[in-house]
């Protein structure tokens, strides 16, 4: 069987196979997606990283306004270079396991309130000084800080303390969190000397590549740092960063060779970029996903009949075909699909009129329902929208549209109105996805779910370290959000870059847009 | 030169003076009545009302407007134009190679299509109502008349994916050799030439065509002069008012139009960093380079007029 399968992975990396071929093959041979995947990526491997160069991205996401300091960055471009100048302390790979980076183990006390992370020695920061533990504690004492508005303030809450103890660094809990390593991936905890508490903005990190350039919303760029720690990555002597955020441009500068690779191709032209000689397209299924969110409790939705025949009005497998193109995958009515850890499945949700005009006569409601939609919710939500407006009609339902500016449509609509179109990145663990937005006092509870119960099983798998009981317990909950919870979710979206000639070491990730965000550091120019 | 025109420059630079103060007023309650409150911007969805606070008063966002104006001009005349809001960065210094590059591209787009305009028109009232008249205004009008990011898009899509003989992105930085700058800006400075080059040439043809009716024209055919002399001698300097303020109308918009090539070809301009920061409400950055585009408009407006008062003996003698 091994036999086959290392066949079958060769086969994929000399372009014979698709990757989707392949897994479903190996699945036919009894091996899981996991083990299929480290297989493709070590048969990756055995094709030998060629040194040297200038890797160049061309991406959306980048404006005028960023930073290069951690705490700020929300956006795709200042988040994609801190990832190849910068490191944490823990990484995700490509299958969800965290893999040790300037930490080289961690472990928790019996009740999982007290955390210990062992500090890689030997580490360089790109202006020559050692990186200690000392710099991991101020790295996370900035973060923490109030008054430094750090975006990763929301996963610092829980924490009470952090200190140095010798080659080690403890954090002490407000209460269990059996994910906190998982939140020690997070983008904005890059280490920097002193935490960066001297200047925040001087973009002095331990990764692969130190900051050579940096004309925030132009053009960013690193040379290889010479003392870099590990050598399975920053294969390329420069990396560059061109923001190119209209996405035919970014097709055009792919095209012409001006970059290596992009990223969101848009779902409609993948089929046309897909003919051009030398270009890849490279599609994997991320956590991030599209919504309609009403709010639990703001009339008419805080009827779960009315809720259910919304739920069922949608025609999921309409939206990804026509929105997607293909490019996703139906959601159920939960911000949870299988590329979590500790996922259950689930029965589908599925669009059926009849029993959707039965919960709509059940919740007493008459009239239309508004849904407001915008540009900017998700690419396609103004379309998305009317597609649902036609689905929802067939039940007898009638859904009033209302376009909003994209202006301020975070600030205005989002979060605020009772029933609107949005998106979610995704995130690292059910724990995290759930206490974002679905925990009651959570600030972005967007659909006002607000239930003790779920609370307390949000706790409950929190602190629980067995990772059997914790399943059991996150499946009640997507249960219960799926059941009565206030967001309709039409469809997961694929990451979807491209690739052009010559590169090599692509490796899906679905972590992230481009490889998990690690594009430019594992990935090399072919001679 | 004599004292009324001196008087004449004077009281145009005044009155251009007195027209940018009152933009600034515009531009100021222009930012003031956006939706939104700027320190809710800056703090995002995590802010607590506390912080609010603090920030509001750190930014002064708690004095009375009138007192923020005069706050602000006073920064600005001094040379001061703050800081961002978003980034914190001073905006002078950011400002300055944004503004470099948009002039730069500017400028080669009217290197070109200036002459360009003139020469054509010249021409198209040599041989008026012919075949060539006719050729040069329908090619001229119909590449005014496609929108710029569909010309913008023609040639990206034929020059720099088909031929591959111009990048089709024109990201150009400090430290860049001439030679590459100018390959750079090759695609963008051809569709501005493209969208600028009608209206030009159009009103250098009619403001000729307008002088060649004139009785001392037919004296000029009388004296046996060639078609091209008589226009490039008697009519052109007669009707070169219009056409100075059309060629200046249009260098104006080469300067603070250009948002849409800008982002088509990916070129790091003023256009682009305005964008940018409207939609971070960031509303110094707004007011500072909505001033610089006023002052640009306006002065090349007064040397439009001070241009043609002195190419217009009656002008330039006013009774």
């Amino acid at each position: 069987m091994s036999n086959e399968l290392d066949f079958l992975s060769r086969t994929v990396i000399v372009g014979k196979l698709s990757r989707r071929d392949f897994l479903g093959r190996a699945a036919a041979l009894g091996v899981t997606a996991t083990f299929a995947n480290s297989l493709l990526s070590s048969a990756a491997k055995a094709q030998a990283p060629v040194k040297g160069g200038v890797l160049k991205a061309g991406m959306q996401g980048g404006a005028a306004t960023d930073s290069l300091d951690p705490a700020t960055w929300s956006s795709q471009v200042p988040y994609f270079f801190g990832r190849q100048w910068g490191e944490q302390l823990v990484q995700i790979d490509a299958t969800g396991v965290l893999q040790p980076a300037l930490a080289e183990e961690w472990g928790a006390s019996d009740d999982a309130k007290v955390w210990t992370f062992k500090i890689r020695k030997g580490v360089q920061f790109h202006n020559g000084k050692e990186m200690t533990p000392a710099d991991v504690v101020a790295t996370m004492e900035r973060h923490s800080d109030a008054n430094s508005k750090s975006g990763a303030l929301g996963i610092m809450g829980g924490i009470a303390g952090v200190k140095a103890d010798g080659d080690t660094v403890v954090f002490t809990l407000k209460e269990a969190n059996a994910d906190l390593p998982f939140l020690m991936d997070d983008y904005h905890l890059m280490i920097q000397p002193n935490g960066g508490k001297d200047n925040p903005t001087e973009g002095i990190g331990t990764g692969p590549y130190k900051v050579s350039t940096n004309e925030p919303g132009v053009r960013l760029g690193g040379e290889k740092f010479a003392g870099y720690w590990r050598d399975d990555r920053g294969f390329a002597d420069q990396i560059e960063i061109i923001v190119i955020n209209d996405p035919t441009a970014r097709t055009a500068a792919l095209q012409g060779g001006q970059v290596n690779m992009i990223n969101r191709v848009e779902p409609k032209i993948v089929e046309l970029i897909k003919r051009v000689p030398g270009v890849t397209i490279q599609n994997v299924a991320g956590k991030g996903h599209y919504v309609f969110i009403a709010h639990c409790n703001t009339a008419p939705f805080d009827n779960n009949d009315l809720r259910l025949a919304l739920k069922f009005a949608l025609d999921r497998e309409e939206l990804v075909q026509k929105i997607l193109f293909g490019y996703g995958s139906v959601g159920n009515d939960t911000p949870i699909n299988k590329a979590y850890p500790l996922y259950t499945e689930m029965e589908q949700r599925k669009f059926d009129p009849e029993k959707a005009a039965e919960h709509y006569k059940k919740s007493g409601h008459s009239g239309s329902v508004l849904l407001r939609t915008s540009d900017v919710a998700f690419p396609g939500a103004v379309d998305a929208a009317q597609l649902y407006q036609q689905s929802a009609a067939k039940c007898g339902i009638t859904l009033e549209i209302k376009r909003e500016p994209g202006d301020g449509y975070w600030s205005e609509v989002w979060n605020k109105q009772p029933f609107s179109a949005s998106y979610w990145g995704g995130r690292p663990t059910q724990d995290q996805m759930y206490s974002t937005a679905y925990y009651s006092k959570a600030d972005w509870n967007d659909t006002r779910f607000m239930r003790e119960d779920f609370d307390k099983m949000l706790f409950a798998a929190r602190a629980e370290l067995d990772t059997e009981k914790r399943k059991k317990i996150y499946a009640d909950m997507g249960t219960m959000v799926n059941m009565e919870g206030g967001v309709i979710t039409p469809m997961f979206n694929d990451f979807i870059d491209a690739t052009g000639p010559n590169v090599g070491g692509w490796m899906p990730d679905g972590n992230q847009e481009m490889m998990g965000g690690y594009a430019l550091s594992k990935c090399w120019l072919n001679a | 030169m004599s004292s009324p025109i001196v008087k004449l420059i004077a009281q145009r630079v005044a009155l251009g003076i007195l027209l940018l103060l009152a933009v600034s007023v515009l531009i100021f309650v222009g930012t003031q009545i956006l939706p939104g409150d700027v320190a809710q911007s800056i703090l995002g969805q995590s802010a607590t009302p506390q912080a609010l606070e603090n920030l509001r008063q750190s930014l002064g966002l708690n004095d009375p407007a009138y007192i923020r104006y005069f706050r602000w001009l006073g920064g600005v005349l001094t040379g001061d134009l703050g800081t961002a809001l978003s980034s914190g960065q001073d905006i002078g210094s950011s400002i300055w190679p944004r503004l470099k590059n948009t002039l730069f591209l500017a400028l080669c787009a009217a290197v070109v299509s200036v002459p360009l305009a003139i020469i054509l028109g010249l021409t198209a009232v040599r041989y008026r109502n012919g075949f060539v008249d006719k050729l040069i205004s329908g090619i001229a009008l119909a590449s005014t008349s496609f929108p710029e990011f569909f010309i913008g898009y023609v040639l990206v899509f034929v020059f720099a994916v088909k031929l591959q003989w111009f990048p089709g992105i024109s990201t150009v930085y400090d430290g860049m050799p001439f030679s590459d700058r100018l390959q750079a800006v090759v695609l963008p400075a051809a569709s501005l030439t493209l969208v600028v080059l009608a209206h030009m040439m159009r009103m250098t043809r009619a403001a000729i065509l307008n002088v060649m009716q004139s009785p001392y024209i037919e004296t000029a055919e009388l004296k046996g002069l060639g078609a091209f002399e008589i226009i490039r001698k008697h009519a052109f300097p007669n009707a070169i008012a219009p056409v100075i303020n059309v060629v200046m109308l249009n260098l104006a918009y080469l300067v603070v139009g250009v948002v849409v090539i800008e982002i088509i070809f990916v070129y790091p301009g003023m256009g682009q960093y305005l964008v940018d920061h409207v939609t971070k409400r960031d509303v110094p950055v707004v007011q500072a380079v909505g001033l610089i585009f006023a002052a640009v408009y306006i002065s090349l407006n007064i040397i439009a007029d001070i241009a043609g008062i002195l190419a217009n003996p009656r002008l330039r003698h006013p009774k």
